[in-house]
């Protein structure tokens, strides 16, 4: 276990005499495994939840299949939820796990690798049956041959207990079996002593209409539970204090969940009705989900035939006065390229919420990355600048949100909001926001003509800019006396008719450039993490990898080096003094899932030697492992003459 | 420029948009009414030079639904007009109301967003035939099949007019154009047989030179109550001049027209000579008046539930163009989308108006205290 200094305690004597001890800890990382239709992330869901409501901190990682069902027992249908929490703020979900539960030899062979030597292994020595060790390539059974001596190994034959617990359900066996998930829980909660109430609540609720499922269910937890107390294969359980978080009333929360509340949140800042637009694609489709329950808030959602007529739709409905509002990842986003640059042409609000993926094409769908930067900046044809914005965390997902739809309604532009796989599936605590300290995002339609014809007759130019925003007037239908035509032929300066003049056309890409740029001086100063404030090494970064970075940060400083973490939520346009921040530093490294988008950015717009570290295994970075590569880049900055050495 | 802020007050059930389209929705016949009775033909034209090449098609519909459109009641304000690209496309730039430019093939997916959430507005979709049926033709069919509220006019002059001259999906087999110097090899579409099978709740036929005919499929259009399409046989004269002679030629049109009237027996040609009659498979085929009994006539009806004798209907002219039906094929009632979407919102909101902060405080939270 990596408790720095854990401490034990005697524990209570258990019913059967055992006396057990308590083991106090200060952070674990547990790594739920087993088959896709074993339960693992629903599992890992309850015991996120028990956690939350502990009062630990703590940070998620699920990982699962793209395939629904992969074939029982094998590696592919392998499906794990990583959990970190701790008696302190941690930002990332853990490098590595300290527990490895394997509900199967497929689910521990697919993650033995990443079990630390001598980290515990919890495994359902029920499906250690021949077929399914032959089905991943064991020739003998692991937990009885020695090859796991490197590691405690606790096998517990999950299953059959299961069984015997619900023997007089009055359930099959097949039906019975699934509940071992529950059972497992059951165990976890009584190692861990989380508390239990939540679960048994959240069972009676979900099946609801199935009392019986739900008595089997709460039976086999608590099963669970009680075998915990009363056996000897665990004379140890672990206590993790909650964590000193800021007063306040905290919740659980996923990044999808957190967009998707930001989204209602902006439409009832705003005022007005929110219209989805969305097609069905992982990982973002519960964000559509989430939304369609939301209708008592006057929101509107449609699922669309295509991608592509999913921001039509949302940019129709921005057309009528809706904050319009289409959610996708990467292949989405591709083919909602050209209804983006209508969108750009046309100067309608939009926020396009791309949940990044493994690319290119189909890519990973299930796994993180962070490779549509460059996408989102440029991939649409013509000069079409679109402000760019990404959230660093899941509860964040909600104030970026707001800030999107801030951006997209007072410029009157797309706005791009890059979450990522990681992000929205992960969870966090959540500090609750109090309404009235959300943003104010009400918007002026226009509603009187803004100009004159020749002769006098008063007229609405629908690209007459407002000087300061240089956004367009909002004139609704419905609106009398102010009908328009837009479209996405080149406008005139002011009155928006058809216009092929060459020097119209050059003067409208500049400005739609400069309203785009403009945005600079409407957002904060670039958010540097400089404790020491003698840094000479900048790690920069974006999106979601705010977490590892920050973690792989507090390392380096626990090791006597300064190092500064500037991060970025403002990825188009960046912060109007970032070339000055940057300026500040020796070396600037820049860690990102892709292959080095974000460096290119930067080394192009302010001519800073950004060295790029980047990595694309569909997983967030590993903080020890970015420490050291931060490490290597401050311990070869040549000492200057006022920082020494030592002799 | 003036504006007017934009107030609300939150935590009221709904938004000041909702309450418009409610407040239109309740007394549109009357205002709208007012509104428009001063309007002509004139106050639905803009100051923009008309582009279309001298003689198209496109002058005659313009004007035609120029002149129409005040008869309607409803007021400019409150008509949008969105188009996808091609020649057709063009037409909201000449029109004096809302109106939309878009991008190739998507306006349906356009004005299903504007329809579905302004349900107060009369949305209107101006396409093509390579734009409706080509690179659109997904978004089509599925505006078709949810009834969303809008009108769509489909401009068919079998070819690809703005590119200059390829062969379209309504083109006929064989046709020689730019890109098919030996012959097109694809076999064309029916848009009305395609929109039937979309199970479209209004499909009518017209063409661009029967002002009367256009006008009266066009009124029916926009009074019907769910997506209605039109198709509009129209002559490209500078690269398909005379798609339509067959039918718009006095000495042949009669023979090969077969109009439309509901309640009316189907029979057309020079005296009468050929009606449509019931064949032995359940569909459709034409005879000759006087070889037939009276009672085998098929009596023409737009409102049968079953699209599949509007769409028999639509099989009897072959690609080109004899026994084309002109008129409206189908005209049933049946929900509309953007109508069902705000009773899911008002049934949504009978328990009162969403809470954000129940809402963003879900229903499991701690407290920290300090």
């Amino acid at each position: 276990m990596t408790a720095l200094e854990p401490t034990t305690t005697p524990g209570s004597s258990a019913p059967g005499g055992l006396v057990k001890s308590v083991v106090e800890l200060d952070r674990v990382v547990i790594r739920l495994a087993g088959d896709s239709g074993d339960g693992m992330q629903l599992t890992g869901n309850r015991f996120t939840s028990e956690t939350a409501s502990f009062g630990n901190d703590l940070s998620t990682l699920p990982n699962f299949p793209a395939e629904i069902r992969a074939p029982t027992g094998t590696l592919p249908g392998v499906s794990s939820f990583q959990l970190h929490f701790a008696d302190h703020d941690i930002m990332t979900p853990g490098d590595a796990p300290d527990v490895l539960v394997a509900m199967n030899p497929a689910a521990l062979k697919a993650n033995l690798g990443d079990l630390p030597g001598g980290g515990l292994v919890i495994a359902d020595s029920d499906e250690f049956t021949p077929r399914n060790l032959a089905k991943v390539g064991y020739a003998t059974n692991p937990l009885e041959d020695g090859s796991l001596d490197g590691w405690q190994v606790v096998a517990v034959p999950l299953t059959s207990m299961t069984l015997e617990a619900l023997a007089d359900s009055g359930l099959g066996k097949k039906e019975a079996e699934r509940s071992k998930n529950m059972f497992t829980l059951g165990l976890l909660s009584w190692m861990y002593h989380r508390p239990t109430e939540g679960t048994v609540r959240f069972l009676e609720r979900q099946f609801r209409r199935k009392p019986g499922i739900a008595a089997a269910n709460i039976a086999a937890f608590r099963a669970g539970y009680n075998y915990g107390e009363t056996t000897e294969a665990f004379a140890v359980s672990y206590e993790i204090k909650p964590a000193p978080m800021p007063p306040g009333r905290y919740r659980n929360i996923s990044g999808n969940q957190a967009l998707a509340l930001g989204l209602v949140a902006a439409g009832q800042r705003s005022g007005l009705p929110v219209f989805l637009g969305a097609y069905p694609i992982t990982p973002a489709s519960d964000i559509l989900h989430e939304l369609s329950r939301h209708k008592a808030f006057g929101v509107r959602t449609f699922q669309a035939e295509d991608e592509i007529a999913g921001i039509g739709a949302a940019l129709g409905a921005s057309f009528g006065g809706a904050l319009g509002i289409t959610t996708t990842s990467g292949p989405g986003v591709s083919l909602k390229s050209e209804a983006l640059g209508l969108a750009v042409m046309t100067e309608l609000p939009l926020v396009v919420v791309d949940v990044q993926r493994g690319g290119p094409s189909t890519g990973l769908p299930t796994k993180t990355e962070q490779s549509d930067l460059l996408q989102a900046m440029f991939g649409r044809n013509g000069e079409a600048p679109l402000p760019v914005i990404a959230p660093r965390s899941p509860g964040d997902c909600f104030d970026a949100a707001l800030e999107a739809a801030r951006i997209a309604l007072k410029y009157r532009t797309p706005v791009m909001l890059l979450s990522d796989g990681y992000l929205a599936n992960g969870a966090e605590p959540w500090a609750v926001p109090a309404v009235d300290e959300l943003p104010d995002l009400r918007v002026e339609f226009a509603t009187e003509p803004n100009g004159a014809a020749a002769d006098g007759t008063p007229e609405f130019l629908p690209y007459l800019r407002d000087p300061e925003t240089l956004a367009r007037p909002w004139a609704v239908p419905g609106t009398a006396g102010m009908q328009h035509r837009i479209g996405g032929l080149e406008k005139a300066d002011k009155s928006g008719n058809i216009s092929y003049d060459p020097a119209n056309h050059d003067l409208m890409t500049r400005l739609r450039q400069a309203k785009v740029d403009g945005i600079a001086a409407d957002i904060p100063p670039t958010d540097v993490d400089d404790p020491d404030g003698d840094a000479r090494v900048a790690v920069i970064g974006w999106g979601s990898t705010y977490g590892p970075i920050g973690a792989a940060c507090r390392r380096i400083r626990r090791s006597g080096r300064s190092v500064a973490q500037i991060h970025l939520r403002h990825v188009n346009p960046m912060p109007a003094d970032l070339g000055e921040v940057l300026g500040r530093y020796d070396r600037v490294v820049c860690p990102e899932m892709n292959m080095g988008q974000l460096a290119l950015l930067l080394r192009a717009k302010y001519l800073v030697d950004v060295q790029s570290h980047t990595q694309v295994r569909g997983l967030p970075f590993r903080a020890a492992e970015l420490a050291a590569v931060v490490q290597d880049v401050i311990d070869s900055t040549t000492p200057t003459a006022s920082t020494g050495g030592t002799t | 420029m003036t504006t007017s802020p934009h107030v609300h007050d939150l935590g009221m059930p709904g938004t000041p948009i909702d309450a418009r389209i409610q407040q239109a929705i309740a007394d549109s016949v009357e205002t709208q009414g007012e509104k428009q009775a001063a309007l002509k033909a004139k106050d639905m034209k803009t100051d923009q030079e008309v582009r279309w090449c001298p003689g198209c098609g496109d002058y005659v519909i313009l004007n035609a639904v120029q002149s129409f459109l005040p008869s309607l009641g409803i007021a400019r304000e409150d008509m949008v007009i969105v188009s996808g690209i091609g020649c057709s496309s063009r037409f909201p730039y000449y029109m004096n109301t809302y109106g939309m430019h878009s991008i190739h093939g998507r306006a349906p997916a356009i004005a299903t967003g504007l329809a579905a959430s302004r349900p107060d507005l009369s949305v209107w979709v101006v396409t093509g035939d390579g734009d409706a049926l080509s690179i659109g033709g997904n978004h089509l069919i599925h505006a078709l099949r949810r009834n969303v509220d809008m009108t769509i006019l489909l401009f068919n002059n079998r070819i690809y007019g703005l590119t200059k001259g390829q062969y379209s999906p309504t083109s006929e087999v064989g046709k020689v154009t730019k890109s098919t110097p030996m012959g097109s090899l694809d076999h064309p579409f029916n848009p009305v047989s395609l929109a039937l099978g979309a199970d479209a709740t209004f499909v009518g036929r017209a063409m661009d030179s029967d002002r009367k005919g256009l006008t009266e499929v066009l009124r029916q259009a926009a009074e019907h109550r769910g997506t209605a399409l039109v198709e509009i046989y129209q002559n490209c004269n500078i690269f398909n001049d005379g798609a339509f002679d067959l039918l718009k030629d006095p000495a042949t049109g009669p023979t090969w027209t077969i109009p439309l009237r509901h309640g009316e027996p189907l029979v057309f040609g020079p005296d009468g000579a050929s009606c449509v009659v019931r064949d032995e498979f359940g569909g459709l085929r034409v005879a000759e008046t006087n070889q037939v009994d009276a009672s085998e006539i098929v009596v023409h009806d737009a409102t049968r539930e079953d699209p599949s004798y509007a769409f028999a209907l639509s099989r009897l002219s072959s690609q080109d163009l004899r026994y084309t039906p002109m008129g409206v094929f189908r005209s049933v009632s049946k929900p509309t989308y953007d109508r069902m979407m705000l009773d899911q919102l008002e049934e949504a909101r009978t328990q009162g108006p969403g809470d954000l902060e129940a809402l963003l405080a879900g229903t499991d939270t701690w407290t920290v205290s300090a």
